[in-house]
Protein backbone atom coordinates (compact mmCIF):
# COMPACT_ATOMS: atom_id res chain seq x y z
CA UNK A 1 0.00 0.00 0.00
CA UNK A 2 1.68 3.09 -1.31
CA UNK A 3 0.00 6.80 0.07
CA UNK A 4 1.15 10.43 -0.99
CA UNK A 5 -0.52 13.74 -0.59
CA UNK A 6 0.90 16.96 -2.81
CA UNK A 7 0.22 20.40 -1.88
CA UNK A 8 -0.44 22.26 -5.31
CA UNK A 9 0.05 26.10 -5.52
CA UNK A 10 -1.97 28.06 -7.50
CA UNK A 11 -0.09 29.27 -10.54
CA UNK A 12 2.92 27.53 -9.79
CA UNK A 13 4.04 26.71 -13.34
CA UNK A 14 7.33 26.84 -12.20
CA UNK A 15 7.04 23.32 -10.30
CA UNK A 16 4.10 22.39 -12.61
CA UNK A 17 4.72 18.34 -13.55
CA UNK A 18 6.43 17.64 -9.92
CA UNK A 19 4.15 15.96 -8.63
CA UNK A 20 3.32 14.04 -11.45
CA UNK A 21 6.50 12.86 -12.03
CA UNK A 22 7.05 11.87 -8.35
CA UNK A 23 3.59 10.16 -8.72
CA UNK A 24 4.95 8.26 -12.09
CA UNK A 25 8.22 7.34 -10.37
CA UNK A 26 6.44 5.77 -7.21
CA UNK A 27 4.55 3.65 -9.36
CA UNK A 28 7.55 2.76 -11.94
CA UNK A 29 9.48 1.49 -8.79
CA UNK A 30 6.03 -0.74 -7.61
CA UNK A 31 6.62 -2.59 -11.30
CA UNK A 32 3.13 -1.11 -12.79
CA UNK A 33 2.63 -1.93 -16.46
CA UNK A 34 3.72 0.43 -18.89
CA UNK A 35 0.30 0.64 -20.22
CA UNK A 36 -1.27 1.70 -17.14
CA UNK A 37 2.06 3.85 -15.90
CA UNK A 38 0.72 5.99 -19.11
CA UNK A 39 -2.82 6.39 -18.61
CA UNK A 40 -2.13 7.21 -14.40
CA UNK A 41 0.48 9.70 -15.28
CA UNK A 42 -1.47 11.41 -18.10
CA UNK A 43 -4.15 11.87 -15.75
CA UNK A 44 -2.38 13.14 -12.68
CA UNK A 45 -0.33 15.63 -15.44
CA UNK A 46 -3.99 17.18 -15.99
CA UNK A 47 -4.99 17.00 -12.64
CA UNK A 48 -2.16 18.66 -11.29
CA UNK A 49 -2.33 20.92 -14.16
CA UNK A 50 -6.08 21.87 -13.39
CA UNK A 51 -5.08 22.78 -9.83
CA UNK A 52 -2.42 25.14 -10.60
CA UNK A 53 -4.77 27.09 -14.00
CA UNK A 54 -8.07 26.65 -12.69
CA UNK A 55 -8.35 26.85 -8.43
CA UNK A 56 -7.01 28.73 -5.52
CA UNK A 57 -4.38 25.79 -4.63
CA UNK A 58 -5.36 22.33 -3.00
CA UNK A 59 -4.07 18.72 -2.90
CA UNK A 60 -3.96 16.25 -4.95
CA UNK A 61 -3.12 12.30 -3.42
CA UNK A 62 -1.97 9.25 -4.64
CA UNK A 63 -2.96 5.61 -3.31
CA UNK A 64 -1.87 2.67 -4.15
CA UNK A 65 -3.28 -1.05 -2.97
CA UNK A 66 -3.00 -4.68 -4.76
CA UNK A 67 -6.19 -3.96 -7.18
CA UNK A 68 -6.41 -0.45 -7.55
CA UNK A 69 -4.41 3.20 -8.12
CA UNK A 70 -6.73 6.28 -6.51
CA UNK A 71 -5.74 9.58 -7.61
CA UNK A 72 -7.66 12.40 -6.23
CA UNK A 73 -7.83 16.30 -5.67
CA UNK A 74 -9.35 18.89 -3.67
CA UNK A 75 -8.96 21.98 -4.03
CA UNK A 76 -10.14 25.09 -2.04
CA UNK A 77 -12.25 26.97 -4.90
CA UNK A 78 -13.82 28.65 -6.97
CA UNK A 79 -15.43 25.86 -8.10
CA UNK A 80 -16.88 25.25 -11.57
CA UNK A 81 -20.54 26.52 -12.60
CA UNK A 82 -21.49 24.29 -14.37
CA UNK A 83 -19.62 20.87 -14.41
CA UNK A 84 -21.38 18.70 -17.49
CA UNK A 85 -20.18 22.06 -20.07
CA UNK A 86 -16.66 21.70 -18.44
CA UNK A 87 -16.61 18.18 -19.17
CA UNK A 88 -16.86 18.47 -23.27
CA UNK A 89 -13.87 18.50 -25.05
CA UNK A 90 -12.44 21.56 -25.97
CA UNK A 91 -13.91 23.79 -23.74
CA UNK A 92 -11.61 25.63 -21.40
CA UNK A 93 -11.82 28.64 -19.20
CA UNK A 94 -7.56 28.93 -19.10
CA UNK A 95 -6.49 32.81 -19.14
CA UNK A 96 -3.44 33.58 -21.74
CA UNK A 97 -0.85 32.53 -18.99
CA UNK A 98 -2.12 29.54 -19.26
CA UNK A 99 -2.76 29.16 -23.09
CA UNK A 100 0.92 31.16 -23.59
CA UNK A 101 2.36 27.84 -22.47
CA UNK A 102 0.31 25.24 -24.21
CA UNK A 103 -2.40 24.64 -22.03
CA UNK A 104 -6.14 25.77 -22.20
CA UNK A 105 -6.87 23.13 -24.77
CA UNK A 106 -10.70 21.87 -22.87
CA UNK A 107 -9.09 18.43 -22.89
CA UNK A 108 -8.03 17.92 -18.96
CA UNK A 109 -11.57 16.65 -17.34
CA UNK A 110 -12.11 14.62 -21.10
CA UNK A 111 -8.83 13.58 -20.93
CA UNK A 112 -8.68 12.29 -17.17
CA UNK A 113 -11.81 10.38 -17.47
CA UNK A 114 -11.30 8.54 -20.74
CA UNK A 115 -7.97 7.27 -19.41
CA UNK A 116 -9.70 6.38 -16.03
CA UNK A 117 -11.75 3.50 -15.09
CA UNK A 118 -13.31 5.33 -12.88
CA UNK A 119 -14.31 8.94 -12.56
CA UNK A 120 -15.97 11.44 -10.17
CA UNK A 121 -16.13 14.68 -9.94
CA UNK A 122 -18.19 16.98 -7.31
CA UNK A 123 -18.13 20.32 -7.55
CA UNK A 124 -19.12 23.57 -5.45
CA UNK A 125 -19.38 27.11 -6.54
CA UNK A 126 -17.91 29.39 -4.02
CA UNK A 127 -15.92 25.63 -2.60
CA UNK A 128 -14.32 23.68 -4.43
CA UNK A 129 -14.01 20.75 -6.65
CA UNK A 130 -12.82 17.42 -5.64
CA UNK A 131 -11.87 14.61 -8.36
CA UNK A 132 -11.69 10.99 -7.88
CA UNK A 133 -10.17 8.75 -10.33
CA UNK A 134 -9.21 5.48 -10.09
CA UNK A 135 -7.62 2.37 -11.95
CA UNK A 136 -7.84 -1.51 -12.26
CA UNK A 137 -4.08 -2.53 -11.79
CA UNK A 138 -3.26 -4.37 -14.70
CA UNK B 1 11.97 6.04 -38.92
CA UNK B 2 14.83 6.97 -36.79
CA UNK B 3 15.28 9.76 -35.35
CA UNK B 4 18.66 10.19 -37.43
CA UNK B 5 16.63 9.57 -40.15
CA UNK B 6 14.28 12.32 -39.17
CA UNK B 7 17.10 14.72 -38.54
CA UNK B 8 17.98 14.50 -42.19
CA UNK B 9 14.62 14.64 -43.91
CA UNK B 10 14.03 17.70 -42.02
CA UNK B 11 17.64 19.24 -42.72
CA UNK B 12 17.95 19.33 -38.92
CA UNK B 13 19.99 20.75 -36.15
CA UNK B 14 20.32 18.41 -33.06
CA UNK B 15 20.23 20.28 -29.88
CA UNK B 16 20.61 17.35 -27.12
CA UNK B 17 20.90 13.88 -27.48
CA UNK B 18 22.83 13.22 -30.07
CA UNK B 19 23.82 10.07 -28.70
CA UNK B 20 20.23 8.53 -29.07
CA UNK B 21 19.75 9.61 -32.77
CA UNK B 22 19.39 5.57 -33.64
CA UNK B 23 16.06 5.11 -32.23
CA UNK B 24 12.99 4.97 -33.87
CA UNK B 25 9.63 6.29 -33.67
CA UNK B 26 6.34 5.01 -34.78
CA UNK B 27 4.31 8.25 -35.61
CA UNK B 28 4.26 11.76 -34.77
CA UNK B 29 2.44 14.53 -33.19
CA UNK B 30 2.02 18.49 -34.21
CA UNK B 31 0.98 20.68 -31.29
CA UNK B 32 1.25 23.90 -29.50
CA UNK B 33 -1.27 22.71 -26.88
CA UNK B 34 0.64 20.33 -24.46
CA UNK B 35 -3.14 19.37 -23.12
CA UNK B 36 -4.09 17.88 -26.99
CA UNK B 37 -0.60 16.20 -27.01
CA UNK B 38 -1.37 14.19 -23.84
CA UNK B 39 -4.77 13.22 -25.07
CA UNK B 40 -3.49 12.11 -28.53
CA UNK B 41 -0.42 11.53 -29.01
CA UNK B 42 1.39 7.51 -28.49
CA UNK B 43 4.76 6.70 -26.60
CA UNK B 44 7.75 6.26 -28.99
CA UNK B 45 6.48 9.43 -31.19
CA UNK B 46 8.28 13.08 -31.93
CA UNK B 47 6.71 16.13 -30.97
CA UNK B 48 6.68 18.47 -33.30
CA UNK B 49 6.04 22.00 -31.62
CA UNK B 50 6.44 25.66 -31.44
CA UNK B 51 6.66 25.75 -27.73
CA UNK B 52 9.82 25.75 -26.19
CA UNK B 53 8.92 26.40 -22.51
CA UNK B 54 9.82 23.72 -19.66
CA UNK B 55 6.39 21.98 -20.23
CA UNK B 56 7.14 20.81 -23.14
CA UNK B 57 9.67 18.53 -22.23
CA UNK B 58 7.41 17.77 -18.60
CA UNK B 59 4.74 16.57 -21.14
CA UNK B 60 7.00 14.56 -23.06
CA UNK B 61 8.34 12.71 -19.85
CA UNK B 62 5.14 12.14 -18.77
CA UNK B 63 4.40 10.72 -22.49
CA UNK B 64 8.03 8.75 -22.82
CA UNK B 65 8.54 10.53 -26.28
CA UNK B 66 11.28 9.96 -27.86
CA UNK B 67 12.27 12.93 -29.81
CA UNK B 68 10.85 16.93 -29.75
CA UNK B 69 11.03 18.90 -32.80
CA UNK B 70 11.38 22.59 -32.72
CA UNK B 71 9.57 23.93 -35.45
CA UNK B 72 9.86 27.54 -36.53
CA UNK B 73 13.44 27.85 -36.07
CA UNK B 74 12.89 28.06 -32.25
CA UNK B 75 15.79 27.00 -30.06
CA UNK B 76 14.43 26.74 -26.10
CA UNK B 77 16.46 28.23 -23.23
CA UNK B 78 19.38 26.41 -22.04
CA UNK B 79 17.63 25.38 -18.34
CA UNK B 80 14.90 23.72 -21.12
CA UNK B 81 17.56 21.56 -23.04
CA UNK B 82 19.18 20.34 -19.80
CA UNK B 83 15.86 19.12 -18.26
CA UNK B 84 15.58 17.05 -21.94
CA UNK B 85 19.20 15.99 -21.38
CA UNK B 86 18.51 14.66 -18.39
CA UNK B 87 15.16 12.96 -19.40
CA UNK B 88 17.40 11.27 -22.19
CA UNK B 89 15.48 13.11 -25.20
CA UNK B 90 16.83 14.17 -28.62
CA UNK B 91 15.43 17.25 -29.64
CA UNK B 92 16.31 19.26 -32.45
CA UNK B 93 15.19 22.91 -34.17
CA UNK B 94 13.75 23.30 -37.57
CA UNK B 95 14.15 26.16 -39.67
CA UNK B 96 11.06 25.32 -41.50
CA UNK B 97 7.08 25.57 -40.34
CA UNK B 98 5.01 23.04 -38.67
CA UNK B 99 3.48 21.96 -41.45
CA UNK B 100 5.87 22.13 -44.37
CA UNK B 101 8.03 19.62 -41.56
CA UNK B 102 4.98 17.54 -41.34
CA UNK B 103 4.66 17.26 -44.73
CA UNK B 104 8.15 16.52 -45.30
CA UNK B 105 8.08 13.67 -42.62
CA UNK B 106 4.45 12.13 -44.32
CA UNK B 107 6.17 12.12 -47.51
CA UNK B 108 9.12 10.27 -45.70
CA UNK B 109 6.91 7.26 -44.67
CA UNK B 110 6.19 8.51 -40.76
CA UNK B 111 2.29 8.66 -39.96
CA UNK B 112 0.20 10.20 -37.47
CA UNK B 113 -0.92 8.43 -34.41
CA UNK B 114 -4.62 6.98 -35.24
CA UNK B 115 -7.45 9.16 -33.55
CA UNK B 116 -9.59 8.37 -30.91
CA UNK B 117 -8.61 7.57 -27.27
CA UNK B 118 -5.96 5.02 -27.72
CA UNK B 119 -5.12 4.68 -24.20
CA UNK B 120 -8.27 3.00 -21.85
CA UNK B 121 -9.37 1.01 -24.78
CA UNK B 122 -5.96 -0.43 -25.77
CA UNK B 123 -5.34 -1.42 -21.89
CA UNK B 124 -8.73 -3.27 -21.70
CA UNK B 125 -8.58 -5.12 -24.55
Amino acid sequence: MVHAEYDIQKGAYNSAGEASADIKRKLQQLGISPVTLRRVAVSSYEMEMNIIIHSLGGTMGLCVDKDWITLSSKDQGPGIEDVELAMSEGYSTADDDARSMGFGAGMGLPNMKRNADDFRITSQLGEGTQITITFKVM
Amino acid sequence: MTIKEIANCLDARVLCGEDRLDQSVTSACCSDLMSDALAFIHENAALLTGITNPHVVRTAGILDLKCIIFVRGKVPPDEVLEMAREQGLVTMTVNKTMFTCAGLLYDNGLRGAPMGWPCREEAVS
